[in-house]
């Protein structure tokens, strides 16, 4: 486990319009790890999870102050192109996504937008990607077959195939097994443990058995707030503030 | 409050635990009478009595088990359970060791004794004061009664090479069959009062991590070490 800090937030406050959602939050992500953050409903994971690569730029009154790193540069500074920043910090979300087009040009679109037009390179960016998101014995003989007819557990594994094919730095999940069945559940846990040689990961999970099991580090947030970051083995069996033991254990609210 | 059902067996589970080391209490009471008064009819009940805490042992490790399959306990309840699960099998032990004492007491007890009875008395009660200290710590998640509990252990140890010193020279002096069979005797009595005292050090440690989560290794009280969860 490396100990460096591929992304950081530092006094990261958010406000939409008059609400603030994100309160004086500073967070260390390491590098080739997965980091869980898990919090009640409404407490400001997702919106969190989303500055770190701009998506909520794109919501209306959304306000930022502080700064968030990525390799010790702050990526909301004004020369930084949010069309690359997502290149390098891609996201998959909580229902599966695909483009209503095939399983390869799902893959190949980015690199595609990104100017790879070559075939062979592209054929090999498709298999690649595939391999990596553990999905491409179950679809290499159908690849030209629509993206929508695969299970869920294949689309979403299909879809962090599409942000892999851009060769993303650091993927961010949120809540990307809720809608899946347990077998995908436990497919898309291994993947995830098998990208964090080669990506950091962050993931935004309402299930604790799941962020016990996946992740390396565990930040718990409530009311907008960074309430606790910890290794997770210790965030599970003994947290140092009482709110994170009592959202843990079952006795909040 | 929710997860009602879930804490409701929890704190059946704190009963039975509770319910267990007050018969482990007993058996150490008991023993300690047995001992100091070759009271045979006292011997006798802790032998007996000694299946009560075998199929307790039983109860509990299932209810610990089902506990952590169906509830995926975390953090404070985690520890909880996983603290009943260990010092469960400590107690289970320690009444072991208490109707193996009572064994011996039934067979040399209605003969004279070859030495009068001090230090083994001395060494059953101190035993049972660490039990008895240790459960009131794990009802009132005292850490401080949890590690005073353990400092008993210390002296239990010193009473137990006194003995062991004592009957090794007697058997040197005086080699009657009667006496080196007694002294052999006396001497397992005192090794099962010794391995009672560490058995009762391991619930300390346990219940502290119950309580705070950090792992004391309390074995020699002269040298602590801590360990901190990782931060």
């Amino acid at each position: 486990m490396c100990d460096k800090n591929k992304m950081e937030t530092r006094n990261l406050n958010l406000y939409y319009k008059g609400f603030q959602a994100l309160i004086n939050v500073s967070f260390p992500v390491k590098e080739n790890t997965v980091t869980a953050l898990i919090g009640p409903s409404g407490c400001g994971k997702s919106t969190f999870l989303r500055t770190l690569n701009r998506m909520n730029d794109v919501i209306d009154g959304t306000r930022i102050e502080g700064e968030v790193l990525l390799d010790d540069e702050n990526i909301y500074d004004a020369e930084v192109d949010p069309v690359v920043l997502r290149k390098q910090v891609g996201m998959v979300f909580q229902r599966p996504n695909p483009f209503p087009m095939s399983i390869y040009d799902n893959i190949a679109y980015g690199p595609r937008i990104h100017g790879r037009k070559n075939k062979d390179e592209l054929n090999e960016i498709v298999e690649k990607s595939l391999q990596a998101a553990a999905l491409w014995d179950e679809v290499k003989d159908r690849l030209h077959k629509s993206a929508l007819g695969l299970s869920g557990g294949q689309q979403q594994r299909l879809v962090i195939a599409r942000v892999l094919a851009v060769d993303p730095q650091v993927i961010l999940m949120d809540e990307p097994a809720s809608a899946l069945d347990p077998i995908s559940t436990a497919k898309l846990e291994d993947l995830i443990h098998q990208l964090k040689s080669s990506y950091t990961i962050v993931i935004v999970t309402h299930n604790m058995q799941q962020a016990a099991r996946v992740s390396d580090f565990t930040g718990f947030f409530l009311n907008g707030e960074m309430i606790e970051y910890s290794v997770t083995n210790t965030m599970f069996t003994a947290p140092r503030v009482k709110q994170t033991e009592d959202y843990i254990t079952g006795r909040f609210g | 409050m929710v997860r009602e059902s879930f804490q409701e067996q929890l704190s059946q589970l704190r009963n039975d635990m509770l319910q267990m080391g007050n018969l482990v209490e007993n058996a150490i009471d008991m023993t300690a009478a047995a001992l100091e008064y070759q009271d045979l009819e006292m011997a006798e009940k802790v032998v007996v009595e000694d299946d009560n805490i075998d199929q307790l042992q039983l109860a509990i490790e299932n209810r610990c088990f089902s506990l952590l399959a169906l509830q995926q306990p975390m953090a404070r309840d985690l520890r909880f359970i996983g603290t009943a699960l260990k010092i469960n099998t400590d107690l289970e032990r320690m009444g072991d060791y208490a109707r193996n004492i009572s064994k011996i007491m039934l067979k040399i007890g209605s003969e004279p004794l070859i030495k009068p009875m001090v230090d083994l008395p001395r060494m059953a009660k101190l035993t049972r004061q660490m039990v008895s200290e240790n459960l009131t710590a794990f009802v009132q998640r005292d850490r401080a009664l949890a590690l005073k509990a353990a400092g008993h252990d210390h002296e239990i140890n010193k009473l137990y090479k006194n003995t062991f010193t004592e009957l090794a020279a007697l058997i040197t002096r005086d080699t009657n069959t009667s006496t080196v069979t007694q002294s052999v005797y006396l001497m397992f009595i005192a090794r099962y009062l010794e391995r009672i005292g560490d058995h009762a050090t391991n619930l300390s440690e346990w219940i502290i991590y119950m309580i705070t989560g950090e792992r004391l290794e309390l074995g020699d009280m002269s040298t602590i070490v801590i360990n901190q969860p990782e931060a």
